[in-house]
């Protein structure tokens, strides 16, 4: 027997079987939805749904009276008999229980190098800190693996006064000419985990001092401070080999950063420096994961650079000027090292200062026209600055090579965050762990009053 | 999307390789379907009744893994999530994250309309274009349905931008959206407490809504898949965002939903929803500002597709506006543009000649401040392998031989087509000068170390 209905017909048979307890169904039933021709309009299909949400009701309620468990499933509906709008109807009563899950990367299966900056006397040197970067099995606060070790910061000194934004110059006023108090200055005063001596003026163009003179400074600054340093030099790729191999020698057992070695210069007699007195070097290139390799390769076979003594630099751009070049340069380079690259496995670092020189960070205002104003600057630059860093330190970056102390303090605090205090004495939470936390902490902002 | 490859996308395509499109051939067509570069709609022979089955296959094969959600109406509404990829560098991000500003009801109306209009007229040049905000989130402070109505009016009377209407009573939300629902506002939020109501409201309306479940995703997911049960998927989720303390679990349950929904958990492969404001909760002052403009940058790269903030100061919304460029910007952008001697306006033969590099950024930041001053002049772009003044300085990709070369090549002769026979070097290129005299033997001056300060550099330097 075949018999056309429709919902609404169903609906009321099903009430009057539900009356006549002890009734026998027989055959089959089909239900036939007559399109008007004007498509199924949102108010047909609310009263469709409410009808079918009433013979699902009906139906659970026959299979309850002919002896089936329906406690659970019967939960799911509104009681028949509230008076209930189409609407409300359709919706259940309890939420469908779920389970969130999700797995780690299975492909992370190759750590970050780890590399040691600074020695203390029990190696050598006469540092009373160390610094350690690296060692990484994911991506930067990623659930996947405990970050094993933070993110540090150097600031950076120079060796002679030079231009720099007035919201920096501030903090700098008293020191400028001596480097060895700014270096100083940055530890105690600003939290500086390292210093970084940059020897600009080595470069023939400026004062061309020589070699000699400026491994002088270096040795004043290993005086002044008890962290580990990074020497640099002028940016002068014909004088920055001389100048880096003296101020590589001045420094002999310091196990200081050497920056930079560069395919563009005599990066062997660098490289060869820095394996006679002992230090690391920082390899830097300029946004291309090729060349990046390519230099790695050469310092490790060419050079004889052990693994543990290489970081590298593949350059920051400032935000707003070509950050997203470094950005995924450097997530690029972080993946293929997670998954096995044995030539982009290392640490990083940033020159995060370059983001001062983003015109945003320091021009009193905009040079065009139409734009809406900027606002006082002296709160421009420490956020550009911020920003920069905290881009690169979720990409992969290790170390920061920074210069506003209030830019310093504010990356450290978000990254030590992100990272989760005491990770790295595998306090970080297991593997494949679910279901989300720190539900507590999180405010109710939505009727928040905010002075 | 569910294929990765032209040819699978080119199975379902009519393989006449008719034109109409704009693509020689179906495949070419196929590859930029796989890229996202072109859509379905596209082809005009499968909008035809012959190929609809075609036509749906490939909308589903197409479709994104996280689920597209449209708010508000007409020219200023918004789409978001539709990404396909983890990190940029796969492909691309799409749609990049709304940011939302907020207004509460306790406001007073000039109040509200003034944070209104601050909201909407912002706008910060880039490039050629300008990078603006994209809606305005309502709070009910007042906990009166009507004020809250009223204030919602208000506000849409001011701004054309999409709404956020943000309450967790769901009679004060009937009340507003009874104002708004044309607009097709987006409302914060259905939790497990009045999601029952939420879902009424969102069945008699029509809008899209965000779940909320602080920092539950096992809730989380299960008002997702009960709100999709009863057919509502334009679904927004927030897991919460802890402005400090829990910012860590807060920073894993985003990455943990959204590897789930690329990773093909359809249930949870929804927008996601930050809220950098709640560093207001436990800061204020420059301080609550700044660890906003954090959370901003975190969530920006970290799989956020909208977001409430407080701050409007303009040192708050320019980083945030650039980071959220960054993170957006196609990689698959060309990083150089051709290298030349363009004509900027209508130099003479008195106009400056200045020197830049084939740096996509940096030439378009050039142009534009030159242009955008009506300075007519020269500019000679260096190729130097897509890196910027300073760093090409120093890495050896702009030399003296490097820059002679482009005006060889060129073929423009400086001492010919001006009558100073003079070129600019940035400043950031200073230490090139000698070189440059010495290889060109021009006469060889020093710009300023932003092209911003062209204008002035001219009017203080230039004589010619």
């Amino acid at each position: 027997m075949t018999t056309t209905i429709t919902i609404a017909d169903l609906n009321k048979w099903l009430e009057d079987v539900l009356e006549l307890k002890g009734v026998k169904i027989e055959g089959d039933f089909e239900i036939e939805l007559v399109d008007t021709g004007a498509g199924v309009d949102s108010g047909v299909a609310q009263a469709v749904g409410y009808e079918a949400i009433q013979i699902a009701a009906r139906l659970t309620d026959l299979a309850g009276a002919l002896g089936y468990d329906v406690g659970s499933i019967g939960s799911a509906f509104a009681p028949l008999a509230s008076p209930v709008s189409p609407v409300s109807s359709a919706i259940p009563q309890e939420l469908i229980p779920a389970t969130f899950e999700v797995g780690t990367v299975s492909e992370w299966k190759h750590g970050i190098e780890e590399v040691v900056l600074g020695a203390t006397s029990s190696d050598g040197g006469t540092r009373k800190k160390t610094v350690t970067l690296g060692g990484e099995n994911a991506l930067p606060f990623y659930f996947d693996s405990p970050m094993p070790n933070p993110n540090h910061v150097s600031i950076d000194v120079f060796d002679m006064p030079i231009g720099m934004a007035r919201a920096v110059r501030t903090n700098y006023e008293d020191v400028l000419e001596d480097p060895a108090e700014w270096a100083k200055k940055v530890v105690s005063k600003f939290g500086a985990d390292m210093v970084t001596i940059h020897l600009i003026s080595t470069d023939p163009s400026i004062a061309d001092t020589p070699a000699r003179e400026a491994a002088k400074v270096v040795e004043d600054v290993l005086q002044a401070v008890d962290v580990p340093i990074i020497i640099g030099g002028s940016g002068n790729p014909d004088k920055d080999p001389e100048v880096l191999e003296k101020a590589a020698e001045a420094a002999e057992g310091e196990r200081c950063l050497i920056a930079s070695a560069n395919l563009n210069m005599d990066y062997q007699r660098i490289a060869a420096a820095a394996k006679k007195y002992g230090h690391a070097i920082l390899s830097w290139t300029q946004l291309e994961i090729n060349a990046q390799k390519e230099l790695n390769r050469k310092l490790m076979k060419q050079c004889g650079i052990e693994r543990k003594d290489i970081v590298m630099d593949p350059t920051t751009a400032a935000l707003g000027y070509g950050l997203d070049y470094a950005y995924s340069n450097i997530e690029r380079i972080r993946i293929a090292g997670l998954i096995g690259d044995a030539e982009l496995n290392f640490p990083m670092s940033s020159g995060t200062t370059n983001a001062w020189g983003a015109r945003e960070s320091w021009m009193a205002a905009s040079p065009i026209k139409d734009d809406s104003d900027w606002g006082p600057r002296e709160y421009r630059g420490p956020i550009w600055e911020i920003t920069t860093g905290l881009a690169l330190a979720l990409a992969g970056v290790d170390l920061f090579m920074m210069m506003h102390p209030t830019s310093v303090q504010v990356l450290k605090a978000v990254t030590d965050m992100l990272r989760g205090a005491g990770a790295g004495e595998g306090g970080g939470e297991g593997e494949g762990s679910t279901n989300g936390g720190g539900a507590a902490k999180i405010p109710d902002w939505v009727g928040m009053a905010i002075e | 999307m569910k294929i990765n490859s032209p040819l699978q996308a080119y199975e379902h395509l009519p393989k006449t390789n008719c034109g109409d499109c704009g693509e020689p051939t179906c495949m070419a067509f196929a590859s930029h379907l796989i890229d996202r570069s072109r859509n379905v709609g596209d082809c005009p022979p499968l909008t035809g009744v012959e190929f609809k089955d075609n036509y749906d296959t490939l909308t589903d094969l197409l479709a994104p893994e996280i689920r597209e959600v449209t708010i508000g109406t007409g020219d200023h509404a918004i789409t978001i999530g539709g990404d396909d990829v983890l990190y940029r560098h796969k492909l691309t991000f799409f749609n990049k994250t709304a940011f939302a500003y907020e207004v509460c009801d306790t406001m007073d109306e000039d109040e509200l309309v003034s944070q209104v209009n601050k909201i909407q007229n912002f706008s910060k040049f880039y490039i050629g274009d300008f990078l603006t905000l994209d809606a305005v989130a309502v709070r009910c402070l007042s906990g009166d349905a009507d004020q809250f109505a009223n204030a919602v009016r208000t506000v849409m009377e001011t701004t054309d931008l999409p709404l956020i209407l943000c309450s967790l009573d769901a009679t004060v939300l009937d009340a507003a959206l009874e104002v708004a629902s044309s607009r097709r506002p987006l409302i914060y939020a259905a939790t497990t407490d009045n999601w029952r109501e939420v879902a009424g409201l969102v069945l008699t309306y029509h809008v899209p809504v965000v779940l909320s479940a602080p920092g539950d995703l096992d809730t989380l997911k299960s008002l997702a898949l009960t709100f999709a049960s009863i057919g509502i998927r334009d679904l927004v989720l927030d897991p919460g965002t802890s402005p400090t303390e829990g910012l860590r679990d807060s920073f894993e349950n985003f990455l943990k939903i959204r590897r789930a929904g690329i990773e093909g958990q359809t249930d949870i492969a929804y927008p996601l929803m930050a809220v950098p404001m709640t560093a207001w909760a436990e800061l204020d002052g420059v301080s609550a500002a700044y660890w906003e403009s954090v959370l901003v940058s975190i969530f920006t790269i970290r799989y956020g597709d909208i977001m409430i903030m407080h701050s409007t100061e303009p040192y708050s919304l320019l980083p945030e506006l650039h980071i959220r460029d960054t993170v957006y910007t196609d990689p698959r952008k060309p990083v150089m543009v051709d290298s030349g001697v363009f004509e900027i306006g209508s130099p003479s033969r008195n106009s400056p000649v200045f020197i830049t590099t084939n740096f996509a950024l940096t030439y378009y930041t050039v142009e534009s401040d030159i242009s955008s001053n009506d300075i007519d002049c020269h500019l000679c772009v260096v190729d130097t392998d897509g890196i910027g003044v300073e760093a090409a300085v120093a890495g050896g990709q702009l030399t003296a031989g490097k820059i002679k070369e482009a005006f060889d090549s060129a073929g423009f002769d400086v001492r010919e087509k001006t009558d100073h026979g003079t070129v600019i070097l940035p400043g950031l290129a200073a230490r090139l000068q000698g070189d440059v005299e010495d290889a060109t033997g021009l006469d060889v001056m020093i710009g300023p170390p932003d092209s911003g300060r062209i204008p002035q550099w001219l009017e203080s330097k230039w004589e010619k």
